[in-house]
């Protein structure tokens, strides 16, 4: 019971970290954008969700079915007018255009903020949205948070099956592993990319949309989501969508199990220790890099 | 006015120091007095800042402007405001409140939100001679830095008196047979949250009450599942959270999922928030929390109307009404003193005796005020001071806690 209560706690929780981080896979693993405004685009998608279900009374399950392509659209655009010179510029140099998107996200990190400041102030938001008891084996857990647990999986195995399993997906692969090489083979290496990020946008939108269900946010929230994302990312190795399920949940099993046996007060301890030993242990991360 | 929304925080923040030259227009004016302040519009605290501060020194400096501005001898002189984004980063504050000292000679600085930031520029306020008004600040440390910092004035005063208030509204309900001795308690590991859990823990035992779970979590933590879980299978009379405004949602709302619904519940920081009751509805009835203030007080209500119509929201029921009131204090101070030389202002404040929104405000020896709610509740959609119980407007606890809804 004590047991059951904390792994499907921890795979719950688990699942909303690799649901926030499922985007940064495509965005950094295949983009190569290290994109440091992808929590405040998170933050955003919350927002939209909390107004169009007070004001609309829209649930934020069918708000998903508008946010995501609205989302893709707005980061196609993002990639095409502001990723694109960097792209251009740093000629096939991974380690250059690294840099270069730091700092162009760094900013637009700072515009989408203050967008968000002048429109909705800094008070905390939350909405009450299928916060209702479910049992699950004899545990006790909230609805909307398996909703999210369920999303992450739907939006995880779908992704994965988009990768491996269409002409689109395998072009997105190649140019994870090798934009040089993608381009003899007639990838168009650009407009993939654009397209990775953009989906990978439509992934955040989903999972701000999701958490904002049982989650208080800000405007200022992002960069809270931001690093979380970034370490269950280079956990599972940048660009490896597996290794981001795999490294979310576990994540959020260590962090309930240590919570339920150990001590709550060592949550973070727990998740940080797990992170520098994978890292000491397998440097590329637990898949290793972009899955061929 | 002078007012830098820091829309675009860390961008061109040197620019706009260029842009902020006073723009004195109206010859046959008296000249403004400067009033500057720094406050978190960015980061962490800015949830806090948001509520409990901002719309308080916005709406005080457009209404006394609005009345012509404050007497000063024989002038009325408006309000000139110069503001800053300390982005919820005490060396931004100090350098800010650095620059409205020497760069921009502002004649009054209004404190950021937040303890930190609070004793942050406490130092550099009172080598500078500045009066601080230190509203969202409740440390234990006003024992050591009342002494030395004479330009400070604590409104809501120590964290250990929130935790003992607390102890002794719940040994009161042992006393009368309503609980058993049972306590869980849970906090966070943030300076406000430790100084409240140490001398909670203190009293509990002091008070012969047996602490069944203890546990601290670490800031930021989202998933309260094990912490409720373990305080259910503790099975308390009372559950004690010292959190703050997202773990006080997220932990109320875990309680209620998993049906844990102990006859006494309290969370700290953010119970008091109108965002809790939009929140959880019908369920935050019977929820105590820190603060809470006198709900039926004409004034106060009447400070609710202004609030909402100036901000388009309610205020915070417990330090919200106090920030305002601390700039009554100021504003009285200045017209009781008749100048504004800062020295003559300070020792005026220490004075007391000033009628405000609050209710009258006087200051210990230590210059902390006088008066500060430490328990509140939801009763019939309104957050009514409950303790301490001898402060105007104390409502009774309502017992017990009813149950969640579905």
């Amino acid at each position: 019971m004590l047991v059951l209560d904390a792994v499907l706690s921890g795979l719950v929780l688990g699942g909303m970290y690799a649901l926030v981080a499922l985007g940064l896979v495509l965005q950094f693993g295949v983009a190569r954008i290290m994109n440091l405004s992808y929590g405040e685009f998170l933050v955003a998608a919350a927002f939209g969700a909390f107004f169009t279900f007070s004001l609309g009374a829209i649930s934020p399950i069918l708000a998903l079915a508008f946010a995501m392509p609205l989302a893709f659209a707005a980061n196609w655009l993002v990639y095409r007018v502001l990723m694109t010179p960097l792209v251009a510029r740093s000629r096939g140099n991974a380690a250059a255009l690294e840099a270069d998107s730091i700092l162009a996200t760094f900013g637009l990190l700072f515009v989408v903020q203050g967008v968000m400041l002048a429109f909705f102030g800094g008070q905390y938001f939350s909405y009450s949205y299928l916060s209702e008891p479910v049992r699950v084996l004899g545990s006790v857990q909230s609805l909307n948070k398996l909703v999210a647990l369920g999303f992450a999986a739907v939006i995880g195995g779908g992704l994965y099956l988009l990768l491996t399993r269409t002409r689109q997906g395998t072009a997105v692969r190649a140019v994870a592993v090798s934009p040089g090489a993608a381009r003899l083979v007639g990838i168009d290496v650009l407009a993939t990319s654009a397209f990775a990020f953009a989906l990978g946008g439509a992934l955040v939108a989903a999972g701000g949309v999701l958490v904002s269900m049982f989650l208080t946010f800000s405007a200022t929230a992002g960069v809270t989501f931001t690093m979380k994302a970034l370490i269950v990312v280079i956990m599972g190795g940048t660009g490896n969508l597996l290794g981001c399920l795999v490294a979310g949940l576990m994540l959020g099993l260590a962090e309930s199990l240590v919570a339920t046996f150990v001590d709550p007060g060592l949550t973070i301890a727990a998740n940080f220790a797990l992170f520098l030993a994978i890292l000491l242990w397998r440097p590329q991360g637990l898949f290793g890099r972009a899955a061929r | 006015m002078i007012s830098r929304r820091s829309a675009l925080a860390g961008l061109g923040a040197a620019g706009a120091v260029a842009t902020l030259a006073p723009t004195r227009t109206v010859r046959a004016q008296p000249a403004p007095i400067r009033i500057g302040w720094a406050v978190s519009r960015t980061g962490p605290f800015a949830g806090g800042a948001a509520t409990t501060v901002i719309p308080n020194y916005e709406m005080w400096a457009r209404e006394v402007n609005e009345q012509g501005g404050i007497r000063v001898g024989n002038a009325r002189r408006p309000i000139q405001v110069v503001e800053y984004d300390d982005r919820s980063n005490s060396e931004e504050a100090v350098r800010a409140v650095e620059r409205l000292i020497s760069q921009d000679r502002v004649d009054f600085i209004l404190p950021p939100w937040g303890t930190g930031l609070n004793l942050a520029v406490g130092a550099l306020l009172n080598r500078a001679g500045h009066l601080h008004l230190a509203v969202n600040s409740v440390t234990n440390r006003v024992d050591d830095l009342g002494r030395r910092w004479t330009n400070a004035f604590w409104f809501l005063g120590r964290s250990s008196s929130g935790a003992e208030a607390l102890v002794a509204q719940l040994a009161a309900m042992r006393q009368a047979g309503q609980i058993t001795p049972r306590v869980a308690m849970a906090a966070v590991s943030d300076q406000f949250g430790v100084e409240l859990a140490n001398a909670g823990r203190a009293a509990f035992r002091a008070a012969g009450f047996d602490l069944v779970m203890d546990r601290n979590y670490p800031l930021g933590t989202t998933d309260f599942a094990p912490i409720v879980n373990e305080a259910a299978r503790a099975n308390p009379d009372a559950f004690v959270a010292f959190s703050y405004p997202p773990d006080t949602i997220a932990i109320t709302d875990q309680a209620r999922v998993l049906g844990f619904n102990p006859k006494v519940f309290y969370t700290a920081v953010g119970t008091a928030f109108p965002l809790f009751r939009d929140r959880f509805g019908a369920n935050a009835e019977g929820v105590m929390g820190i603060g809470g203030w006198h709900a039926d007080s004409p004034a106060l209500r009447d400070y609710m109307r202004r609030h909402m119509a100036f901000a388009n929201r309610e205020p915070d029921r417990w330090a919200s009404s106090v920030t305002y009131s601390s700039l009554e204090v100021l504003a009285q101070a200045i017209e009781r003193a008749g100048t504004i030389d800062r020295a003559a202002v300070i020792a005026e404040v220490a004075k007391g005796g000033f009628d405000t929104i609050a209710g009258r405000t006087e200051f210990a020896e230590d210059r902390v005020r006088r008066g500060t709610w430490w328990v509140g509740q939801w009763q019939g959609g309104e957050f009514h001071g409950i303790a301490p119980a001898n402060l105007p407007g104390a409502r009774a606890a309502a017992f017990p806690k009813p149950a969640w809804r579905g």
